[in-house]
């Protein structure tokens, strides 16, 4: 119940944005079965929502310890490049998911040592990977598109199971099976004491650098996922495109969420709507037909509304407007009962 | 006889040497699979035209290009081949090679110099290229109604905006040709499949789409994908059109599921190589822009042959 009233401006937008979205496209919602698969826009959604939603789940966590991880989106670029690399060389299906999944934990733990044992402030030793990363999956796949054409490796960008899109299969368990994690033991509360005073959490007995470490390794982890659903898409990996700015959308989904940049208490599946609420205009942006000028703006225009529709200061404002507009209802009603009586 | 061959042969062998010998040639970088290509192909040209070539890669930066110009300069070369990376800034730089009498020719990509200093620029005509695949297509569909779809470049880039009205001149006075949706799709694959999913959402499932142009053959590649997970055959239910002519789109013509392709031929540097033979022999000076040939490519045009053939250039 109070998860749910965490959620409840998220999902309000989600729910704003799809009405919005219905009166320029009425077919929105409509879902078809076509071949034994569910066919609509809404499973689009679910389907292309699948890297910035398995990014959101690391960069959450990240976030939560007053971090930022700003080398996702290369990442992702290697991990990418790694797995097509790996299944042309015909290392196999799991040779390749395991190869990319070892670069995106080696991609984290860069970032975490840099941040937990250096000190370095996050933004800057996520960056370097950020601006090198790319040149590093450029020299796996030799500067051009590296196609394949594997079934088992496609299947993870455009397969299905039970007519469901495998990507949206694959971030909603990822999600789950992280948010499990977290709220199921104390490492949750653990990740959120660090993010609020690291010194003051260290003293108190928690191993504050191997769990800013593991949080990186996990947003690694993440961003490697991610790279896998990219790479299956297309069929070949892209060094110079893939995930390219990713790790902004990653951020912002986090913030639509309601999570503080400044750290502290996190929740996962608000950063997921706030990937869905984002993927929601993405999508309705290009089925409203608009000349492509105005994607942009339009994103942004939206985006602003949304911040500062949950602004804490205007939040601040909503609570003592339904205060007041409660009172008088009740001061209504009791001069009623009185006048009644 | 045979002494006399070898000996014209052997003159005409270093008659040609001696005009261009060494050639300076200042690559913008390895920002796409195209420019890997052309780089490819200026290495072997010059190969088989016995030309010393020094490359160098600026890295997608203009002072490096300036540097690399001035210490070919230095080197006292035959002639540069430069392929800019912007526009501006290069009057100071190529004033220095005037001086020292080395011409310079542009590839590819054209610079706001005053036009006596350079020999002369090569390069495609964009409008054109757009206007060859609109012509396809009103030929392709004969008279029936055609709704078409059109994946942008990124928005704003000069393929994208020349791309897009060499198209619309194409199709003019076609009245059963019409383009009903446009967006970008940032010429990548991922961006291609991605727009190409929510067309087929907005126009009945693709039964509504009759074409697709696509202002490059990356996008076509992901558009493809997505037509057939929506179920559709490409290349029949809908005729794919795009530009470039990279090796992946020969490998879909050759598999029925892409139709036709505009090439951007990446061998700039052999029309260069000829302006710069022709005017360092006996003065000829060449037009101030050689526009290269947009071929169009369908698939009677043995696209199985064509992939093989440039699969190994870097694409």
């Amino acid at each position: 119940m109070n998860a749910l009233r965490r959620v409840t401006p998220q999902l309000l937008t989600l729910a704003a944005l799809v009405a919005l979205v219905t009166v320029f496209f009425p077919d929105f919602l409509r879902i078809e079965v076509v071949n034994g698969r569910l066919v609509g826009t809404t499973m689009d959604i679910l389907k292309r929502g699948a890297p910035v939603g398995l990014l959101a789940v690391g960069m959450t966590l990240v976030i939560a310890t007053r971090g930022i991880d700003l080398s996702v989106g290369t990442t992702m670029a290697i991990t990418g490049a790694v797995a097509a690399w790996s299944i042309t060389q015909g290392y196999g299906l799991g040779g390749a998911l395991g190869l990319a999944l070892l670069a995106g934990v080696a991609a984290g733990l860069w970032n975490g040592t840099l941040v937990a044992i250096f000190g370095i402030q996050p933004i800057v030793a996520t960056l370097i990977l950020m601006t090198s990363g790319r040149g590093i999956a450029q020299l796996v796949t030799e500067g051009r598109i590296l196609t394949f054409s594997h079934e088992g490796m496609a299947f993870f960008g455009s397969g299905d199971v039970l007519g469901i899109p495998a990507p949206a299969l694959l971030w909603v368990l990822t999600a789950a099976g992280v948010a499990f994690l977290m709220r199921g033991s104390a490492l949750g509360m653990l990740i959120e004491a660090v993010g609020v005073n690291r010194a003051a959490s260290a003293l108190a007995g928690v191993n504050a650098t191997v769990l800013l470490i593991a949080v990186y390794v996990a947003s690694g982890l993440c961003a490697a996922l991610a790279g896998i659903v990219a790479t299956a898409d297309i069929r070949g990996a892209d060094a110079n495109n893939a995930g390219l700015w990713l790790e902004l959308d990653a951020i912002l989904a986090v913030v639509i969420g309601g999570n503080s940049l400044m750290g502290g208490r996190f929740s996962i599946a608000a950063s997921l709507l706030g990937a869905l609420i984002i993927q929601t205009i993405d999508t309705g942006i290009l089925l409203a037909g608009f000349p492509s000028e105005y994607n942009l703006v339009i994103k942004a225009g939206l985006v602003l509304i949304i911040l500062v529709l949950q602004s804490p200061n205007l939040s601040h404002h909503w609570y003592a407007l339904r205060r007041a507009a409660q009172s008088r209802r009740e001061t209504a009603m009791a001069s009623a009962k009185e006048t009644g009586q | 006889m045979k002494h006399l061959l070898t000996t014209t042969a052997f003159l005409a062998f270093s008659a040609s040497a001696a005009l261009a010998q060494t050639v300076g040639f200042s690559q913008i970088g390895s920002e796409s699979g195209w420019r890997a290509a052309e780089t490819t192909l200026t290495k072997q040209q010059a190969e088989e035209r016995g030309i010393d070539l020094k490359f160098s890669d600026a890295q997608q930066k203009q002072e490096n290009q300036i540097a690399a110009i001035r210490s070919f300069i230095a080197q006292g070369v035959d002639a540069i081949l430069l392929a800019p990376v912007v526009a501006t800034g290069w009057d100071s730089v190529l004033e220095e090679a005037k001086e020292a009498e080395i011409p310079v020719v542009l590839l590819d990509r054209q610079v706001d110099s005053d036009k006596s200093l350079y020999l002369t620029a090569v390069g495609s005509d964009l409008v054109h290229e757009g206007e060859v695949a609109g012509k396809w297509l009103v030929d392709a569909v004969s008279g029936e109604e055609c709704r078409v779809v059109e994946l942008q470049g990124t928005t704003g880039s000069s393929p994208a905006i020349d791309r897009k009205t060499g198209f619309e001149k194409g199709i003019e006075g076609a009245d059963n040709v019409e383009i009903v949706r446009s967006q970008t799709g940032d010429f990548t694959r991922a961006q291609g499949k991605e727009v190409m999913e929510s067309f087929l959402q907005a126009e009945n499932g693709g039964k509504d789409i009759c074409a697709l142009y696509a202002h490059n053959d990356d996008m076509a590649v992901g558009a493809i994908q997505a037509i057939k997970e929506a179920g559709l055959k490409p290349g029949e239910d809908i005729l794919i059109v795009s530009i470039d002519a990279v090796p992946d789109i020969f490998q879909a013509m050759a598999a029925g599921e892409a139709n036709a392709t505009v090439e951007l031929t990446p061998n700039m540097a052999g029309p260069a190589f000829d302006a710069l033979d022709a005017y360092l022999t006996d003065g000829t000076e060449p037009e101030k822009f050689i526009q290269t040939e947009s071929k169009l490519y369908t698939q009677d045009d043995d696209p199985a042959g064509e992939y093989e053939r440039r699969k190994g250039l870097g694409y």
